[in-house]
This record gives C-alpha cells, sequence and structure tokens, in this order.
C-alpha cells in the first residue's frame, strides 16, 4: 500500500458549521455470513471490535465498524494499516465464503461540526435527525441530495460523512450551501 | 387620503413608518402592514385589471384566498409576477407594479374586451379558432399567446437561493388558530413530538379579529387563551411552532409540503428566500379555518366590493376603514360583527341588507343596539360605479319590489362559509353537503388513510363546519388526545368546557341575488373574479351538455386561476346545481390538488441549481485534465475530456492530432470511470454464464475476455472485458454509464433469483484509476519505468499482470480499444494523477500526447468497435451487431436466451452492423436514415437502417461510418441512399465495419 | 411518497431511497418454456386496483431487494418482507384478509 493522498484538505469556516474533508482514511469492505463466529472473531482480531449492531456503528480508538448491509461490513482503520489488515483478514476467511476488499479510495469522508450540524444534514437526507432518532452510535445509509452517502456522529455535534470520492466536490458544495449563514433553522 | 382609524389596528405599529411604491407612486404604511392594507389605507382600492375583460378590480379579500390584487414585485432579476398583496408583508422599499393592463393601470387598451363580451362567452375560443384549420398555428395562436397570460415573466436567472428541509413529527397541526392551538396543546401534553404551522405572521387566527374580547372563561378572554397556549407551546422541548409556514400539499403516507417564506419580508436578511420542508407526520390535523364566500350580484366584481370579514380584519388588524360609507349585504349573521366593529370605531355604515326575512339573534340585536340599520328581505340589483363603488340599486330580495338607490364606496359582502378542506381533499379525505350550514364539510366518515390502513387526518374548528368557538375547542381537546395516540376515550378527563356564545340565526342559502335576477344582471354578475367568469358562462355550460362540475370547470375556466376558485367554487358548483335542477351533493366538488397556493419555482427546486443542478463526477486526474486544454463531454454523470485543445487549435484539430499520435507513437486516456465490479465466490464463474451471453467459467485465470450482456428481453445491454484473477474472483469492466446500472442488475439476479448461489459482488469502479497507454511506442514507454515483463510471451494479447510501476503497486491488462498495441494500467486512485503524470514525464521521449473520449471513438469505429449507446438502443442483439461468436452455443441458460430464440430475433430482414463509406469521401451526418425509394417520394420511401457511428478519419483521411442496414450482411458493395435534412440525399457504399488494420496486426505486436 | 420498512435494515426509508421493480412473485420462464409462457413471463403484469405485491430495493441504504404488500387505492401497507420467498408470508396474508375478507392468494 501507498503512502496517503496528499490533495489539499477542503475545509469551510464560513458558514454556521464547520466543514471539512478529512485526509485520507482507511476502509476496508467486508462481505460474509456477519452471523458466523469465524467472521466475528477475524473482524475482532483485525480490529479488536466487536461487531456492531444493525444499522450502528461500533467505534475504538483507531478503528469503527460500520453495519452497511446483513451481509456487509465496512471497517475504518488508519490508511498506512489497511493493507495488513485485509491480508490478515483474507487468510483468516480462506475457508469461509467472504469478500475483504480495501476500499479506501472509493470514498471520502468529511466531518461537520457546530451545534447546529443535525440542520445542515436534514436539509439535505430524508432522514428523521431529531435527537431522540438518530444519535451517537447510529449508522444511516441513505442519499445526499442527489448522491448516496452515510453518516454518523462522532459526538453530539460533530457528524462523520462519506460519500464517492468521484463527487466530493459535489458534496462539499451542497455541505457548504446548507450550512450558509441565514440559514438556521432552529428546530433541534 | 389617509384612511386610518384611531386605537385600533392589532397587528400594526404605528411607530415604524415604511416606504414603498406601487406603479411608480410612493406611499407609507407601517410595520406589520401587508402590501394590501398599505395600499387600502392610502385609499388605493383598484389595484388590477382582470385577466380577460380587463375589468378594473379591488381587493376582495385579506389573505391567501383574494382573487384580484395580484401584482409585479421587486425589479430586474428580482422581478416576480403574481404576487398577492394580501400576503405580500410590507418592508421599507417594496417596490410594486400592477399587471395586465397596457399602456397603464387607469387607461387600459384591452379593456375594449369588456365591451366585447357579450361575444366572448365561454367556449369562444373553442367554437371560434377552429376554422380554417391551418389558421391555428400561424395566425389565431401567436395573436392569443400574445393577449394570453398574467402577468410578466421575469427574463433573468433568480439570485436568490432557496433549500429543503426534512422534518420528522408524530403530529402536525396546520393552522395556528385558536383550534390549531388548542389540539397542540392536548396532543404535546401526552408527550408526542408535535409540530405546529401557521402560514401567516400571527397566531390565533380569525378568533382574534372576530372574538377577542368574549370571556371564554369567568376570567379569561379569547385573546388571553391563544397568549396562553403560545407560551405554553413555545416552553415545550417536544413542541416547535412555526409562522410563515404555508402547508402547500398534502401526499400519501402522511408526506406534507410545507412552504416557508424566510426572507421575503426582510430582502436583505441574506440566507435563502424560502424553505420547502418535507413533512413526514404520524398524523395531521388540519385547523385551516374557513373562507368567507362572495355573493353574486350584478357589479360586484367593481372596486370597492369586499368580503365582509376582510373589511373587519383591515379595520381590527391594520386599522384601516376600507370606506367612508360602507354597506354590508349578508344571507347569515357572521357580516352583522363587519357593521358592529366599523360602527364602534366611528366608521359610517349606512345600512344592513340582510337577504333573509326579519328575524332575531344576539348579532342583530347587538347591531340594532348600535343603531345600525337593518333591512330584512332585501337585496342588491346592483352596484353602480366602474372603478370604484358610487352606490347600489337595491329591490327586494327576489328582484321585484321598487328600486332605491344607496349611496356608499365599499360593499361588505357576505355569502357564508367554505370550511377549508383544501388539504384534507389533497390526501384522499371526502366531503358531503351539509345542507342546514350550507356549505362542504370534511366527512368524517371517509377520512384519508395512512400507511397503516388507519386514519391519518383530523379536520377541527372552522375547517370542519364548527363554527361555534366552544364546540370547536371541545373537539379539538378530543382530536388533540387521539391524534397524539392516547386513545379517544380514556382520555376524556381534563377536558375543558368553555363558556357558549349565544346561538345565530341560520343562513339562508342563495346562490344569486336577487333571486329573480334577469339575464342583463346575471350577465353582470361575477362568480370567479381572476378568470372572470359570470353566472350566465355556467348556465350556457349546462345549456351546452356539460353536468359535470369537472366539465364545466373547464369548460367555463372556473376556479382555473392562480386562487383554485377558493371565492368562487362553491357558488359555482350550486350555479350550475341551479341550472341542471339537481341538488347541490349530487353534483359535488371539483378535485383540489396541490399546490394550496402557489409557491416559486426556486423553492421546488431547492438546492439544486447553478453547481449543484446536479452531480459531476470527477475522475481522480480531473484536475490535470482540466489544465491541460480538456472540453469537456457529460457521459452520464462524469465529465470526461473529449478531447484537448492547443492553442490556437480547434476542437477537429484537436481530434485529429491526438489520433494521428496515438496511431504513430503513444497516446494516453483515462479510463477510470469504466466500471469495475469484483465478483467472488465459489459459484462465481457459474453465476458469470448466467449474466453474459459468453461462457465465463472456462476463462484461465490471468486472462481477460470480451464479454456481452443482454436483457432478459434478449438485447444488448453492455459490454466490458472481464478478466479472471483466481478461481472465484473474476473483475467485470463495464461501460462508464453502466457501472452502477449493471452492479444493480447483478444485485437483482443474485438476491432474487439465483440466492442459492455463493456470489459477492462488490463496485470498486471509485477504488481504482485506470489509464490507457496506447499505439506502437507503449510498450517501450512502460519498460522504461520498471521492471515487469510486459512482452508478447510474458503477458499476451487478452492478459493481465500484477507489478510495480515507478514503485506503485499496478494491474496491467493488455487489451486494446483503439487496435493500437495497448495496455490499462489500473491503480488505486489516490494514486492516478501520480502515475498519469509519470507517464506524461517520461513518455515526452516517445511524443506521448493525452487523448480524450473523440480520439477514442474514431479509433475504435476505424476498427469497427461497438458503443453501447451508439450502436445499441435496447432493441439491437449481439447478432445483429455481427457478435455472434461471443454468444455461447454450449450454455444451457443465460440471460436473454430464451427470448433470442423467439422467430423475430431470426428474422434475415433484421438491420444488422455494417461500415459506410460515401461515394465521395465526405462525412456522413449522424443518425440519419437509409430509404428504400418506393417512388419519387422520399416520404414514402421504406426506412432500410440507419447510421449510428460517423467519423472523419485522419487515419485514412476520408469520412468513415457505421450503421444498421436491413440484411446488411449480405449487400456488401450496394450503394444505396440515406435521407437528410432539406431533403437532401447521400449515397454510400456498404462496405466491411472493419475500417483499418483487419487482420489484427497492430494490436497483437 | 411512500415510506416502506426495510425487512432488512430496518429502515424507514422513503420513496426517494427505493428503487421499484414491478410485481413481485413471477416466476421466472428459462429455456424449456413455450412462446406463451415466457411471453407471460416477461410481458404480462398485473395492475391491480387493490391489493397488489410488488418488489422495492433499499437502493440508497442496505441494498437489498424486499417484497411489499400494499393497497393501490388506499396506500396501505400490509406489510413487508424478504424477496427470497416465493409467496407472501402467512401473518401478511392474514392482515389482507382481516381487511377484505374475499381476498385469497392467488
Ligand atoms: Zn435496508
Amino acid at each position: 500500500m501507498s503512502k496517503a493522498d496528499d490533495s489539499p484538505v477542503n475545509s469551510s469556516n464560513t458558514g454556521f458549521v464547520k466543514i471539512k474533508k478529512l485526509p485520507s482514511q482507511g476502509m476496508i469492505s467486508l462481505r460474509g455470513n456477519l452471523s458466523s463466529d469465524i467472521v466475528r472473531q477475524s473482524v475482532y482480531s483485525a480490529v479488536s471490535l466487536e461487531l456492531p449492531d444493525i444499522r450502528k456503528i461500533k467505534v475504538g480508538a483507531i478503528c469503527a465498524i460500520c453495519w452497511m448491509a446483513p451481509d456487509e461490513l465496512l471497517i475504518l482503520c488508519p490508511y498506512a494499516e489497511v493493507a495488513s489488515r485485509v491480508t490478515r483478514m483474507q487468510s483468516d476467511l480462506k475457508s469461509v465464503h467472504s469478500f475483504v476488499v480495501d476500499v479506501s479510495d472509493a470514498r471520502v469522508m468529511f466531518c461537520i461540526s457546530g451545534v447546529r450540524s443535525r440542520e445542515v444534514l436534514a436539509k439535505l437526507c430524508p432522514v428523521d435527525l431529531t435527537q431522540s432518532e438518530f444519535g451517537v452510535g447510529d449508522f444511516r445509509l441513505t442519499r445526499l441530495a442527489q448522491v448516496p452517502a452515510a453518516f454518523w456522529m462522532q459526538n453530539a455535534e460533530i457528524f462523520n460523512i462519506l460519500v464517492s470520492r468521484s463527487v466530493a466536490r459535489y458534496g462539499f458544495n451542497l455541505l457548504k450551501s446548507a450550512a450558509q449563514k441565514g440559514s438556521e433553522v432552529g428546530v433541534f | 387620503m389617509n384612511k386610518r382609524i384611531d386605537r385600533v389596528g392589532r397587528l400594526i405599529d404605528k411607530s415604524k413608518i415604511l416606504r414603498f411604491s406601487f406603479d411608480g407612486v410612493s406611499y407609507a404604511g407601517y410595520s406589520g402592514d401587508t402590501l394590501a392594507s398599505a395600499l387600502l389605507a392610502n385609499d388605493q382600492m383598484f389595484v388590477a385589471r382582470s385577466f380577460k375583460y380587463h375589468r378594473p378590480r379591488g381587493i376582495v379579500a385579506a389573505g391567501p384566498e383574494e382573487p384580484n390584487a395580484l401584482v409585479g414585485l421587486a425589479q430586474g432579476s428580482y422581478f416576480e409576477p403574481n404576487q398577492r398583496a394580501t400576503t405580500t408583508e410590507l418592508f421599507d422599499g417594496l417596490t410594486a407594479v400592477s399587471q395586465n393592463h397596457w399602456p397603464t393601470l387607469n387607461f387600459d387598451i384591452g379593456a375594449i374586451n369588456s365591451m366585447l363580451a357579450s361575444f366572448l362567452p365561454s367556449g369562444f375560443y373553442y367554437k371560434m379558432f377552429i376554422h380554417p384549420r391551418s389558421f391555428w398555428k400561424y395566425i389565431y395562436e401567436p395573436l392569443l399567446r400574445k393577449a394570453a397570460g398574467l402577468g410578466k415573466s421575469p427574463v433573468d436567472r433568480d439570485p436568490d437561493c432557496y433549500e429543503y428541509f426534512y422534518y420528522h413529527t408524530d403530529v402536525l397541526v396546520v393552522g395556528g388558530g385558536i383550534s390549531g392551538l388548542q389540539a397542540a396543546k392536548r396532543a404535546a401534553e401526552s408527550g408526542a413530538r408535535v409540530f405546529v404551522v401557521e402560514q401567516g405572521t400571527y397566531w390565533g387566527g380569525r378568533s382574534l379579529v372576530d372574538h377577542a374580547e368574549f370571556k371564554l372563561t369567568d376570567h379569561l378572554t379569547t385573546e388571553d387563551v391563544i397568549d396562553q397556549f403560545v407560551k405554553q407551546l413555545s416552553g415545550m422541548s417536544n413542541v416547535v411552532i412555526r409562522t410563515r409556514m404555508m402547508a402547500s400539499g398534502v401526499y400519501d403516507h402522511g408526506y406534507v409540503l410545507i412552504y416557508e417564506r424566510i426572507s421575503d419580508h426582510h430582502p436583505t436578511l441574506g440566507g435563502p428566500r424560502h424553505r420547502l420542508w418535507r413533512v413526514r407526520a404520524r398524523q395531521v390535523i388540519f385547523a385551516t379555518g374557513a373562507i368567507e364566500r362572495p355573493l353574486v350580484f350584478a357589479g360586484n366584481d367593481i372596486p370597492g366590493v369586499m368580503l365582509a370579514s376582510s373589511v373587519r380584519d383591515y379595520l381590527m388588524n391594520y386599522g384601516v376603514a376600507c370606506g367612508n360609507r360602507i354597506l354590508v349585504v349578508t344571507n347569515n349573521d357572521s357580516a352583522y360583527l363587519t357593521a358592529i366593529q366599523l360602527k364602534k370605531f366611528g366608521v359610517d355604515i349606512t345600512r344592513i341588507i340582510d337577504i333573509r326575512e326579519p328575524s332575531t339573534s344576539a348579532l342583530i340585536e347587538t347591531a340594532k343596539a348600535n343603531e345600525i340599520e337593518i333591512h330584512f328581505g332585501k337585496a342588491i340589483c346592483q352596484v353602480k360605479g366602474k372603478k370604484r363603488v358610487r352606490g347600489v340599486e337595491l329591490c327586494d330580495s327576489t328582484g321585484r319590489a321598487d328600486l332605491e338607490y344607496v349611496a356608499c364606496d365599499t360593499v361588505a359582502m357576505s355569502g357564508g362559509w367554505t370550511p377549508t378542506a383544501h388539504l384534507w381533499s389533497h390526501c384522499g379525505g371526502k366531503l358531503f353537503w351539509d345542507e342546514q350550514k350550507a356549505m362542504f364539510r370534511p366527512d368524517n366518515a371517509r377520512p384519508p388513510i395512512g400507511a397503516s390502513g388507519k386514519r391519518l387526518a383530523f379536520c377541527i374548528g372552522a375547517a370542519n363546519g364548527e363554527m361555534s368557538l366552544s364546540k370547536a375547542l371541545l373537539h379539538a381537546q378530543e382530536i388533540g388526545s387521539l391524534a397524539s395516540g392516547e386513545g379517544g376515550e380514556g382520555k376524556k378527563t381534563n377536558i375543558i368546557h368553555y363558556k357558549e356564545e349565544e346561538s345565530e340565526t341560520p343562513i339562508l342559502p342563495i346562490w344569486k341575488i336577487p333571486s329573480n335576477a334577469g339575464f342583463n344582471l346575471q350577465n353582470k354578475s361575477w362568480v370567479d373574479f381572476q378568470n372572470d367568469v359570470k353566472v350566465t358562462d355556467i348556465q350556457l355550460s349546462a345549456r351546452e351538455g356539460y353536468e359535470s362540475i369537472e366539465h364545466t370547470k373547464r369548460y367555463t375556466t372556473l376556479g382555473m386561476a392562480t386562487d383554485q376558485g377558493k371565492l368562487s367554487n362553491v357558488n359555482g358548483l350550486a350555479l350550475l346545481a341551479d341550472a341542471l335542477h339537481e341538488p347541490i351533493a349530487n353534483v359535488g366538488t371539483t378535485t383540489f390538488r396541490p399546490p394550496y397556493s402557489p409557491i416559486s419555482i426556486g423553492s421546488i427546486a431547492g438546492e439544486a441549481r447553478a453547481d449543484l443542478f446536479q452531480p459531476i463526477r470527477q475522475s481522480p486526474i480531473y484536475e490535470w485534465h482540466s489544465n491541460h486544454g480538456a472540453d469537456w463531454e457529460p457521459v452520464g454523470q462524469w465529465h470526461r475530456p473529449y478531447a484537448y485543445l492547443r492553442k490556437g487549435e480547434t476542437v477537429f484539430d484537436a481530434v485529429n492530432r491526438e489520433v494521428i499520435n496515438t496511431r504513430q507513437n503513444v497516446g494516453l486516456f483515462d479510463a477510470s470511470s469504466l466500471g469495475k465490479l469484483m465478483i467472488k465466490g465459489p459459484d462465481a464463474g457459474k453465476f458469470l454464464d448466467k449474466m453474459y451471453t459468453n461462457m465465463m467459467s472456462t476463462l484461465k485465470p490471468g486472462k481477460c475476455r470480451y464479454g456481452l450482456m443482454c436483457s432478459e428481453n434478449g438485447f444488448l445491454i453492455d459490454d466490458g472485458v472481464v478478466a479472471r484473477i483466481n478461481e472465484d474472483t473474476f473483475l467485470c469492466h463495464t461501460t462508464t454509464g453502466g457501472a452502477d446500472n449493471i452492479h444493480a442488475h447483478m444485485e437483482e439476479w443474485l438476491q432474487t433469483e439465483w440466492w442459492d448461489l455463493k456470489v459477492y459482488v462488490t463496485n470498486l469502479t471509485e477504488q481504482f484509476a485506470q489509464i490507457t497507454v496506447a499505439g506502437p511506442k507503449s510498450r517501450m514507454l512502460l519498460e522504461k519505468l520498471d521492471d515487469i515483463d510486459l512482452g508478447g510471451e510474458k503477458l499476451p494479447f487478452m492478459s493481465w499482470i500484477d507489478g510495480f510501476l515507478n514503485g506503485l503497486s499496478v494491474r496491467v491488462f493488455r487489451i486494446s480499444f483503439s487496435g493500437e498495441l495497448s495496455f490499462e494500467i489500473s491503480i488505486n486512485s489516490a494514486n492516478g494523477l501520480r502515475i498519469w503524470e509519470i507517464l506524461m514525464d517520461v513518455g515526452r521521449e516517445f511524443d506521448i500526447m493525452s487523448y480524450g473520449t473523440e480520439a477514442l471513438h474514431v479509433m475504435r469505429a476505424e476498427k469497427g468497435f461497438i458503443v453501447i449507446g451508439d450502436e445499441t438502443d435496447g432493441t439491437v442483439t449481439p447478432q445483429d451487431l455481427n457478435l455472434d461468436w461471443a454468444i455461447s452455443q454450449k450454455k444451457t441458460d443465460f440471460i436473454g436466451k430464451r427470448a433470442q430464440e423467439r422467430t423475430h430475433f431470426k428474422d434475415p430482414d433484421r438491420w444488422s452492423l455494417v461500415g459506410l463509406q460515401t461515394l465521395d469521401g465526405s462525412v456522413l451526418p449522424d443518425g440519419i436514415y437509409a430509404v428504400e425509394p418506393q417512388n419519387t417520394l422520399i416520404a414514402e420511401s421504406e426506412m432500410i437502417g440507419r447510421v449510428t457511428s460517423t467519423y472523419y478519419s485522419p487515419t485514412l483521411q476520408i469520412g468513415i461510418a457505421l450503421g444498421l442496414i436491413k440484411r446488411g450482411k449480405d449487400r456488401l458493395g450496394e450503394v444505396i441512399e440515406f435521407a437528410g435534412l432539406n431533403k437532401r440525399t447521400y449515397k454510400a457504399r456498404i462496405v466491411s465495419p472493419v475500417f483499418f488494420d483487419p487482420d489484427g496486426e497492430k494490436q497483437n505486436v | 411518497m411512500l415510506i416502506l420498512y426495510c425487512p432488512y435494515c430496518g429502515a424507514l426509508a422513503e420513496e426517494t431511497e427505493l428503487v421499484y421493480g414491478g410485481e413481485a412473485h413471477i416466476v421466472r420462464a428459462g429455456s424449456e418454456s413455450t412462446d406463451t409462457e415466457f411471453e407471460a413471463y416477461l410481458f404480462h403484469r398485473k395492475n391491480p386496483k387493490g391489493v397488489h405485491f410488488e418488489r422495492w430495493r433499499h437502493a440508497l441504504g442496505c441494498g437489498k431487494w424486499f417484497h411489499a404488500a400494499r393497497c393501490t387505492l388506499t396506500m396501505e401497507v400490509f406489510g413487508t418482507y424478504s424477496a427470497q420467498t416465493p409467496r407472501p408470508p402467512q401473518y401478511i396474508c392474514d392482515a389482507i384478509k382481516f381487511k377484505y375478507p374475499s381476498w385469497s392468494w392467488k
């Protein structure tokens, strides 16, 4: 695995929340039978985390596991450590039908922070973002305006958002426009 | 002349003066005014011309039901036509212009239509402009188009911005009148999430105008109760209440669109102008109130004739007297309030004309006690005046007795009330005709249904036809409790019973006055003000056989204007019922459709405009292309370089240069957008055998195979190179546009038909950049970079290998779409740009140039290679494209196999792929059709094929084309004709589709 | 605009997150089928005013195909269930029968 992408970081401070495109994030797609012990053990030995519940994210010190589908996880880890972790899981899971692959370059990650960050996403995603319905630990796949996206909360004020690499610019501009000053909503 | 009254005007702040202009004249209003109230305060009653006859029209109403007072607002790129003065909040610097006249509002040439009115009845246009047929297109339509239309379209791009907001709630309460607030409070007390929206700027609705001082309890007036509700609701964490929020439409499963006006009243605020809320509610409560109906009498459209309730609104809310001498005409008690309030503030009430027989009620007695003259059993025969009411001629209610003339400048009319049930109807709620109350009311037995199959919505208060305050509040508490999910029965406790007001004398349903009015009067009695529909138009429509209200609506245009008949519908259908001698219930109502009131186009588009109009997908090498003269071509949502323009070069020059250089030296092409699907599992080969027409399971690891995919209907849908990675893993390349579709296609078959197969499909399109290095010097270039052996022995045509280039991990495929010696380098996207720049740099000594999609297309056409979407259009089979070799005969099944066995697929007359070459070497126009002349007329010729791809070939220096021609395979050498535009014909010879290097010597070195 | 529970991930997904897939429980006519059978499989679809079984994919979500039983007239949804079954589950049939006693599956 070669070293991280050094493309300039996009960030915006002009709106009512702060928007940042994060540096390269290691991401591993795992397809397999999530209820099997061998998959659970293999993931645990690779990232030291239990599997998340349905539509949840399990976050550890440097790694996290996102629940994507009944047979799919997205494992987050440092970019530079992807290759070794992929190899390890691949060899652990050799005997069972599964697919582990590096997808770190397929998506980009944004982070929006501020007390009104929920509002920014509620302008773009058809999801109930009320506190009682979406909080830290939840993970949601949906759309961000016209493109597929996924998001979760780092804490009460910070969201992480994934979109496809090819629409990174569109995604950034969307968030920026939704966070423009004067467009605060004030419902959450 | 100033029409403000002291000591009254709940909504205005007289300490804040705002300047505004109307038709270039400057006026003053107060903070809190609407444009309409400020115009009335300045004695500007006449504000518009009507649509069809250009009659002078004045302000009639005080809310969104206003049919006449439409104006153009703002200037330049901010200009917006057809804005309602009654819902436009005044701000300092507002600029408004009147509409629908030329040259001025006061003197309008188009008003001649009014004199021709008797020649322009309903259906006139349909009957008149049909003969002769040929006149429609060139004479009638252009003329009518010029004359038609309400207001002017803005010409500039809208400089404002807009947005959506997705919001979920348990209970949505639409309408912030006292009933809505009461229901919301009750629902919120149960802990449910409650969202209350009000279209106007204040809470409390009509009850503040009509009953502000009424004692609902021993200690609390209506106003006190409303204040309490608002205070309590604002303090609850499970409640959101907002004004300037109009519910515009209600759709399936509790989906409600709400239009928020954020900065219309404050244009310098910044931020979005409108926000369209996309709300999901488990339960919806409509507390939308009721709208007063006009009475129908001769001259009821003359400026100065207004709804009695709006005369009250202007007085109580804005401190404006609509006239100096006001006459009230009514068929019910509510208009008495207007007279009583006006009298209280010293406005001259000439008299109340009550169409009913003499009777008594609390309101009637109060009016009498205030020494207001009441004339029972009377009616208005007609109103006198042109641009303002001068007086009225009175008669008895049937029209018989002697006329009496009364001077006045304003007529306040009331024909009863219509519950605002539009939203209830949007989502399937039904209405019934309440004979006693003379109104269409929501039928609680037939409510809208939600996703669960249970009741979705409720109507309360005046929207439910309940005009009694105390009864409405009682009902609102019950419904609030029910909607919150508490269940009806158990929670009847804690219900507050408010004091009942005194009863009213029933309404007298009467649909035109006087009841025996003759044609001349009825022909001046307006039903729909905005669309100029008269009583006689409805009668004509009935005579001509339009028995359904839906037909009458379309024939007369009744209710089809921008106010959607908020004032006119009930009068109109009652008059139709009368003309048809049917009960009103049998005629029924027209269908209500969203939006309740017009909303801006910008709000519907939301954020999707300018650079956010749609996503543009960019390859990892996008910036480089952008910096090197890329002329962009949209391919699906991708933007790909069509060609790289050098200084002074045309696109045509650039394409030719790129083709020649690739054929002679080496070219670099960004193929990153090609789909890359990784298929893994023990059944991967078996699965791909079903997906592709070819046999993929026999492919050896390390090898590539060109594969075709068909739909179940047998037609070609995608193509691409499949590489076998190892025993249970394949990499399938798709077209640029096909990546997502083919991924979905594979998932669909895997999940819904062959779910027993052990296969995972993962879309890695964006994980990898892919770069084509093509041309006779491509191998030399790559060998410079590292130690991979790319020789013909180690890496033969149609195989792949992993290795390192300049230390970067890559996979190299030896495949060719240009016919040249060619390598496709796959690398993780983060390194895409880096390897591209290295290749460009090292390639300089081999005269490397980047090439775009057009050069790619030219080269593939020279080789006779097809492109999905050019040679295919969803009705083309692989066999049509001479690709039989890629269809396995051994497989018992693949998607499309059974379909291809149908007789039509074996028809020898099918159009098949050929090469086409003009006799003079010119380039055939794209997409033109080949014809076989049946006689001298081209139009009657048989179409026998078409051009699917056509280019100038710089390699061969002639025009070349691919086409699908009937029996094409059997017609080599034949010259056929193509019909171009402007009756030009082209002649071309059918040749082999492979124009260049037919034996593939160049790609196989 | 519809809102449906995805039986695979439990998300309440609105129509814009879903892709419609037409009538459910169509049995594929394979290579051995007659022209008539194949025509019916490929082209003949019900368009009922009432109870209907249809295919949906949670495309902007977990990506799984599922089936929904819905009344096309009232928009009532009787339930969503796995696409990997040849017939609707009994509890959904019961829910439909409760509402429309004369209804029966095939
Ligand atoms: Zn799902």
